[in-house]
């Protein structure tokens, strides 16, 4: 029997559809329904991964058509091998956070009934796998709103806080403005395919073999680039994301970080280098900007949060800017007739798309178990929960050091990849670009030390030291499945440290079919051991013998310590003859951040107020201090708040026409019919 | 009869239409007003019939007839059982004064006839020259419709403005077909029905059937 991976992937958005169905007739026994419904969804999430990965090592593309959509509109699916990569990094973190949820969601049940988050959680990836396997912008859309939806009532799904609603709110907003954007886009380049004479240029078919003109291929690419930015949270569109995604439920943030955003992502790649395909090189220097941007004030956002769910939102706007940092070069040197280069960036970008769902699947998984546990998400108020949740501590450290680009792990790989690329730029022709673009590369750096510090911070805080608050809660380890989906996830990213040439050789279909050339030749060129991208005297990296290395070092250091009986003591703090030294006098996550706030500062908004108790006897002897810190966003200030303030003027000017008297409202149709006449006489 | 007599008799007759509308633009009182629309569909009940034995349109009596049994005798009556039931003693206040709203009326009526100049230069029908009476009357009802206050003097002039358009098709088309024709006198009834059961709400709910008060239902900002 003959199997096509696109008939497998359409069985799991079927599988998807059928659960969501079933959940409604299941939502009596919540118990049942939560075990049965994520069970399909993982079993379709793994059928899905399959699919894809299948596609992309095979390097094959599948065309379907379905006999559903508008009259004389059919929808279409393709599954080539840049579809089939983003479908395995879909199904591969579903699957994991599916087998998460089995878990995670029981805890849920006993607060409130979980049918609703059961129903759209189905939808939701159904959502994703569409917009994937959509090859006509009509279906494509669909998909888009269907995931979009979904998505917004997952962040509804805890609605009776006024702070959850409001987010939700201004997710559907954003979500919608992009929406359209992407609508008049794929508006703009069906219309040129047919010269707006027909429809039938709604295939992606159609505008793959269409040839545009400078001016309105611009305007379809700033359209589109808009649309898919503001989904993916790039800066200055990032608002909604720091809102929407910590007050989700746990397992919907991971996915919503996690996959939900390289769904736009897919996009870019999708309209840039697929359909559109010829473009100047402003094209990428504009992406390598917002990318630059986004990257390195998506970390120093992150690190002011106090906020471990917040903090992992941000750090999404941060790596979401690393990947389109690697696009931007990849257009760049596409523009430039070097497909090689174009490869190697392209590689790194959709690397970095793959490590990021990897690892932020992990941490927001870990935030959900810490949650769970500790019902606590402002980390100010958390500490030393590393002795009570050993497991999840270890794989949030997992998920730290990966998202802080060190090796042995996955964030390594693609960063430096990333700086390969970076540093390869001088072959350009342009003397500008020579010297511009390597000084990106200075602040990917940056970006690099940051994120390790923020997850220094973050790990520090909530898992070392002493419980901050007044009582320890009783804390237990979490549960088995969700254990589970977070082992799966670190050992994922593992692989993908240790073994990249595996992995590069595997995804070298992809860069192969968008920019004509794949680096596999030469980045595996010395068998699996050594990653070359370029050239070996160049720079190499393997990924086995480092982590066999920081292996060895962390077994010797392991040994010397706990081999003798004793050699760790523990003893009382050292009060540095002060007494009484209270859990709160730990570094807080505050004053963790506050030089990096101080160097920083200018990028935000900071109100800091000291007050004294004025209770006291003199100044030097204050009883009491109050310290209040609100830190924000300026983006909001600038941006987003004249918007809201225009649009309210506009609302307040037309809601005078609405007197309330049926006199006036009669005077309008009087006029109007009046004045028509005239004009129309 | 021929064709010149006809055209004198439909012009004098859309005269009459047209006197009856300034007619109720300047009665303030209720009854005077029912009484006037009465009398207004009478004319136009008699200018169809005239207009169908011209045009040879057999169908022209049917509306005739029903005009006049719907539009002389039940909405009248109707207005009437309305009125006694609602207890409306007091004279309709109007908003703009009443001279003012003649001179508005008539300025419409000069609009009327510059608007329709090219339709009565093209056309050769025999009621060609009342069109633009029509058209008038349709504003006039408008016009009352803005200028007053009262709930029924509202619907008072919906339906003088529906007289409007009946007379600007017979006038202007020797009238729309039959089927076309009953549909709208049923709408009009219905509308006549809804409104009177919307009176008695309005009044519940106000006290009152100026419908100024409704502007209390207006969010406030």
């Amino acid at each position: 029997m003959n199997i096509a991976p696109i008939e497998l992937a359409g069985a799991a958005v079927i599988l998807l559809l059928g659960s969501a169905v079933l959940a409604m007739f299941l939502s009596r026994f919540q118990h049942l329904l939560v075990a049965v419904s994520f069970s399909l969804a993982s079993v379709a999430s793994l059928v899905a991964l399959v699919a894809g990965a299948w596609t992309v090592s095979s390097n094959i593309a599948n065309q379907a058509v379905m006999a559903i959509g508008l009259p004389d509109l059919p929808f279409h699916l393709r599954l080539d091998p840049l579809a089939g990569f983003f479908l395995t990094i879909v199904g591969g973190l579903s699957f994991f956070v599916s087998i998460y949820s089995l878990g995670y969601v029981k805890g849920i049940i006993a607060q409130r009934p979980v049918t609703r988050l059961v129903v759209f959680y189905a939808l939701f990836l159904a959502g994703m796998f569409m917009v994937i396997l959509a090859d006509d912008a009509l279906f494509f859309l669909v998909a888009w709103e269907v995931m979009a939806a979904a998505s917004y009532f997952l962040v509804l799904f805890e609605d009776e806080h006024l702070e959850n609603r409001r987010a939700a709110f201004l997710y559907m907003v954003v979500a919608h403005v992009g929406a359209i954007a992407i609508l008049l886009s794929f508006g703009v380049m069906a219309g040129l395919v047919t010269g707006f004479e027909g429809f039938h240029g709604y295939t992606f078919d159609a505008m793959r073999q269409a040839e545009y003109t400078p001016a309105w291929a611009t305007a379809a690419f700033l359209l589109s680039f808009f649309g898919f930015a503001a989904k993916a949270g790039v800066i200055p569109l990032h608002v909604w994301l720091p809102e929407a995604h910590p007050v989700a439920p746990s397992n919907v943030s991971a996915l919503m970080s996690g996959v939900m955003l390289k769904t736009a992502i897919y996009g870019i790649v999708r309209v840039t280098f697929d359909l559109i395909h010829v473009f100047p090189w402003w094209w990428g220097a504009l992406v390598l900007m917002l990318g630059l941007i986004s990257a390195v004030l998506g970390v120093l956002f992150a690190l002011m949060q106090n906020d471990l769910k917040r903090l992992l939102a941000y750090s999404s706007v941060e790596n979401i800017g690393i990947v389109l940092i690697g696009i931007g070069l990849a257009m760049i040197f596409t523009s430039f007739q070097l497909p090689l280069l174009a490869a190697l960036a392209l590689t790194a970008g959709l690397y970095h798309a793959l490590n990021h769902a990897m690892f932020k699947g992990l941490l927001f998984m870990g935030a959900g178990g810490v949650l769970h546990a500790a019902h606590e998400r402002n980390m100010e108020k958390m500490g030393g929960l590393i002795h009570m949740l050993p497991w999840t501590s270890g794989l949030f450290l997992v998920g730290c050091v990966s998202i802080s680009g060190l090796p042995p792990f996955n964030g390594f790989v693609s960063e430096w990849l990333t700086f390969q690329a970076f540093l390869l730029s001088p072959s350009l022709p342009s003397p500008l670009m020579k010297l511009l673009i390597p000084m990106g590369a200075a602040l990917l750096a940056l970006t690099a030390a940051l994120s390790a510090a923020c997850f220094v911070k973050a790990f520090g805080v909530t898992f070392l030291g002493q419980w901050r608050g007044q009582h320890a809660p009783q804390i237990h380890e979490v549960n088995w499945p969700m254990k589970l989906g977070m082992i799966m996830a670190a050992v994922c990213c593992l692989f993908l440290g240790i073994l990249p040439t595996l992995v590069i050789d595997w995804m070298d279909s992809v860069p192969e079919h968008l920019v004509g050339s794949k680096i596999s030749t030469t980045a595996g060129a010395f068998g699996w051991m050594w990653l070359t991208p370029v050239a070996r005297e160049r720079a190499s990296y393997s990924g086995p013998m480092v982590f066999f290395v920081i292996l060895a070092v962390i077994v010797i250091a392991y040994l010397i310590l706990h081999v003798k009986k004793g050699s760790i003591k523990r003893v009382p703090l050292w009060d540095c003859g002060f007494e009484k030294v209270t859990q709160r006098m730990q570094y807080t996550s505050t004053s963790f951040a506050m030089p990096l706030r101080r160097i920083f500062g200018f990028f935000f908004s900071i109100r800091e107020r000291v007050k004294l108790d004025p209770q006291a006897a003199h100044r030097a002897f204050p009883g009491k201090m109050h310290y209040a810190l609100r830190i924000r966003d300026r983006f909001w200030g600038w941006i987003y708040k004249p918007l809201v303030d225009a649009s309210f003027l506009m609302s307040r000017l037309v809601g005078k026409l609405q007197q309330g008297r049926i006199q006036t409202y009669l005077i309008y149709s009087f006029v109007t019919i009046i004045f028509l006449l005239m004009v129309t006489r | 009869m021929n064709l010149h007599i006809a055209a004198q008799i439909n012009s004098f007759l859309a005269a009459l239409v047209l006197l009856t509308a300034f007619g109720m633009l300047v009665q303030k009182r209720v009854y005077g007003l029912i009484h006037l629309f009465a009398w207004q569909g009478f004319f136009l009940s008699l200018n169809t019939a005239i207009v169908g034995f011209v045009a040879d349109r057999h169908h022209l009596y049917i509306s005739s007839v029903l005009t006049l049994s719907l539009k002389v005798f039940l909405l009248p009556y109707i207005l009437h059982v309305l009125i006694h039931r609602l207890k409306i003693r007091k004279e309709v206040e109007t908003i703009v004064n009443i001279p003012t709203t003649m001179m508005i009326g008539i300025a419409l009526v000069i609009f009327s006839y510059h608007l329709t100049a090219p339709v009565r230069e093209l056309s050769n029908l025999v009621t060609r020259s009342t069109i633009a009476v029509a058209l008038a009357t349709v504003m006039l009802g408008l016009l009352m419709m803005i200028t007053r206050k009262h709930a029924v003097t509202q619907i008072i002039g919906f339906l003088a403005l529906e007289n409007g358009l009946f007379f600007a098709a017979t006038s202007a088309t020797y009238g729309m077909p039959l089927v076309v024709e009953l549909g709208v006198a049923l709408d009009v009834l219905i509308a006549a029905f809804i409104f009177g059961i919307f009176f008695f709400h309005i009044n519940r709910t106000f006290d009152s059937l100026d419908v100024e008060q409704m502007a209390r239902l207006k969010e406030g900002d």
